[in-house]
């Protein structure tokens, strides 16, 4: 196992890196989509539950099934592996998004608007800072679950980690098949927690003092 | 020796009026699907630098009223006149700019500081920041905050008073000149309560703003309000007129349950002791001989002498009797003084006088120095001459206040006739 990681340990590191990377790169997207859907919705309870219903039922859908549907339309690569992840991310934000932009203390809406906040101004400034400690909750549990989903979508031959899981699943009994499977599996679950103890201190920086629990 | 003091009414230095006239002009508010108007034809004037307060039972649409002035509510129909201009059609963000607003328990954001909480308004109109930086401490100050302790502090690292402080301290921030509070002191226990009534009190003696409350507390409308606007369902103005004038003479059976029992109670805390004739009284300084000062009672004609002390403080207050059995007058303070406060209410001072059981209490100034005497007769006469003079009074400046087409919910069995004559006078004020 010593000798598999460190005869391939530049691979690895590119690999991890590529992966994190897409988590990452995919976690701001799907951070910024799900804002703006909550946006839209969270002020029509109507709106709020189809948003609700559907980031639910969307965590049903099995990942490597989807992965092999987008890829006729899409081809192979980067394209299939992004919307696969992005797609997957955006539904535990947008759960927490809505539930936090709902749950704000209509008085303080109230005041806000009371003292000559826009419209989007009461948006900005005080509902999404007192929505994003929930926001950033989300997202966690997304970072979580895409980094396994990050790795399906080597299916689809997209950068990341879950090359050397297929490759190992598919020579599986032959030489080296498990140490490569057990690298895959180990570096996903090392970025996890390295990227989980990032986004708390993101919280650290971005969570106001006021609102911190 | 014989100091007789008369009761001199504090005079204000004369401060200048920087609230707005507000007119609300047959506004009405109906909501699609309900058949009864929230707010139905008003028309309200409200006196620039005075506080107007807004009562009435729940649900019968004071809210929605004070919030169609600063167009959280948008009126269906009607004028909103602000200081002339007709503001019914501008952006309201702007125009909630220019309006102060206080909500129940302050309504702060929590996860801004205080000192940006205040900021918020100042910073949205471009002020600098040390212009900024400066005026939140200037209002800090204001609601008795101190600036240093407080600037940094987080809402919910401040007691429930603090809050609805900086509240008031954040309305005030562009120095609007109209504030408008919905059930500003709901939310703090009884004793913050009054004490923070009692500092707007004194913050509006300092700034003459208009302000608009509303509150559902009677007791409340009557200590704060210059007039106090009484609603029932659908903003139908049952009475609006002085607290003074309601409490002589509601205008119907509705005002009178609302009043509730003890009108009478109630007129005694809108007089201030040093507002009424204080009775003189002999005073003695300790050491002097008790004969002289029983010499004195006999000339003057009095029962009993006040000792006061070389600031003028009172230390006791000797009965015949008690001087009687001294030679020189000691100099010891008797702790159980009946001393009131020339600014406390009538009421405060007959509650002194009950618990003491003289009948009588001894009322002090600035620096508690002696003024005079108050007793149980005084007050007779003092709220006598206030019921007649709110029976006879016209209500000089009274404002407009009428529903239009609802004249018939003015009947009652005082036929109404305060509010009616307003209507006389027509809406004027434009």
């Amino acid at each position: 196992m010593i000798e598999y990681v460190s005869s391939r340990f530049g691979q690895i590191l590119f690999a991890s890196w590529q992966h994190f990377s897409l988590v990452v790169q995919s976690l701001i997207l799907a951070t910024v989509l799900a804002v703006v859907i909550a946006a839209l919705v969270y002020r029509s309870p109507a709106l709020t539950a189809v948003a609700n219903s559907v980031s639910a039922t969307g965590l049903t859908i099995p990942g490597f099934a989807l992965v092999g549907l987008l890829i006729p339309l899409f081809g192979f690569g980067v394209a299939p592996a992004v919307i696969v992840v992005v797609f997957f991310a955006v539904l535990p934000i947008l759960r927490n998004a809505v539930v936090g932009l709902t749950g704000i203390d209509g008085a303080v809406i109230e005041s806000a608007r009371g003292v000559g906040l826009s419209r989007f101004q009461t948006f900005r400034r005080v509902e999404l800072p007192m929505a994003w400690p929930v926001i950033l909750a989300g997202v966690r549990v997304s970072a979580q679950m895409v980094m396994g989903i990050a790795a399906i979508t080597a299916y689809a031959l997209g950068p990341g980690l879950g090359g050397f899981i297929f490759t190992g699943l598919a020579r599986l009994g032959g030489a080296n098949a498990l140490e490569s499977v057990a690298t895959g599996i180990i570096a996903v679950i090392i970025l996890a927690v390295v990227l989980d103890l990032l986004l708390v201190g993101l919280g650290r920086l971005t969570i106001p003092r006021g609102i911190r629990v | 020796m014989s100091d007789n003091i008369p009761a001199t009414a504090s005079t204000d230095p004369a401060s200048v009026i920087t609230g707005a006239s507000i007119l609300l002009d047959q506004v009405s508010k109906r909501y699609p699907g309900q058949a009864k108007a929230a707010v139905d034809g008003l028309t309200m004037e409200i006196p620039a630098g005075k506080i107007v307060m807004l009562v009435g039972p729940s649900g019968c649409g004071k809210t929605t009223t004070l919030k169609m002035i600063n167009r959280l509510i948008e009126p269906t129909e009607g004028r909103i006149v602000l200081d002339g201009d007709d503001v019914t059609g501008i952006n309201g963000d702007d125009l909630r700019r220019r309006i102060g607003y206080v909500i129940q328990a302050g309504g702060l954001f929590p996860h801004m500081t205080v000192a940006t909480n205040i900021a918020i308004v100042p910073k949205m109109l471009g002020w600098s920041k040390d212009r900024v930086a400066a005026r939140v401490d200037e209002l800090l100050e204001l609601v008795s905050l101190d600036p240093a302790q407080y600037r940094d502090r987080f809402p919910r690292e401040l007691s429930g008073g603090q809050q609805q402080r900086v509240g008031v301290a954040r309305a005030l921030a562009a120095d609007p000149p109209v504030l408008l509070m919905d059930e500003p002191f709901g939310a703090v226990d009884p004793i913050t309560r009054v004490r923070l009534q009692d500092e707007l009190i004194s913050i509006q003696k300092e700034l003459q703003k208009t302000i608009v409350c509303v509150t559902h507390d009677f007791d409340e409308a009557v200590k704060l309000g210059d007039w106090i606007a009484i609603f029932t369902e659908g903003a139908q103005l049952v009475q609006y007129d002085t607290p003074e004038r309601i409490l002589a003479e509601p205008a119907n059976e509705f005002v009178e349950n609302f009043i509730g029992a003890g009108a009478g109670l109630k007129q005694l805390t809108l007089t201030r002791v040093n507002e009424v004739e204080l009775q003189s009284a002999v005073t003695a300084s300790p050491g002097d001989l008790s004969s002289d000062v029983l010499s004195r009672l006999d000339q003057q004609g009095h029962d009993h002498a006040v000792i006061i002390d070389g600031r003028n403080r009172p230390l006791q207050w000797l009965s015949r009797r008690q001087l009687a059995r001294l030679e020189r007058i000691g100099s010891t303070r008797d702790p159980r003084l009946p001393v009131v406060g020339e600014r406390a209410t009538l009421n405060d001072a007959l509650d002194i006088m009950l618990v003491s059981s003289v009948g009588a209490a001894l009322v002090t100034g600035g620096r508690d120095s002696f003024r005079g005497v108050v007793d149980v007769e005084t007050i007779m006469v003092a709220m006598s001459q206030a019921h007649a003079r709110a029976r006879t009074s016209h209500a000089e400046g009274k404002p407009v206040g009428i529903n239009t087409g609802a004249l018939t919910a003015l009947d009652g069995p005082h036929d109404g006739t305060a509010p009616l004559r307003s209507a006389d006078r027509g809406a004027g004020g434009e």
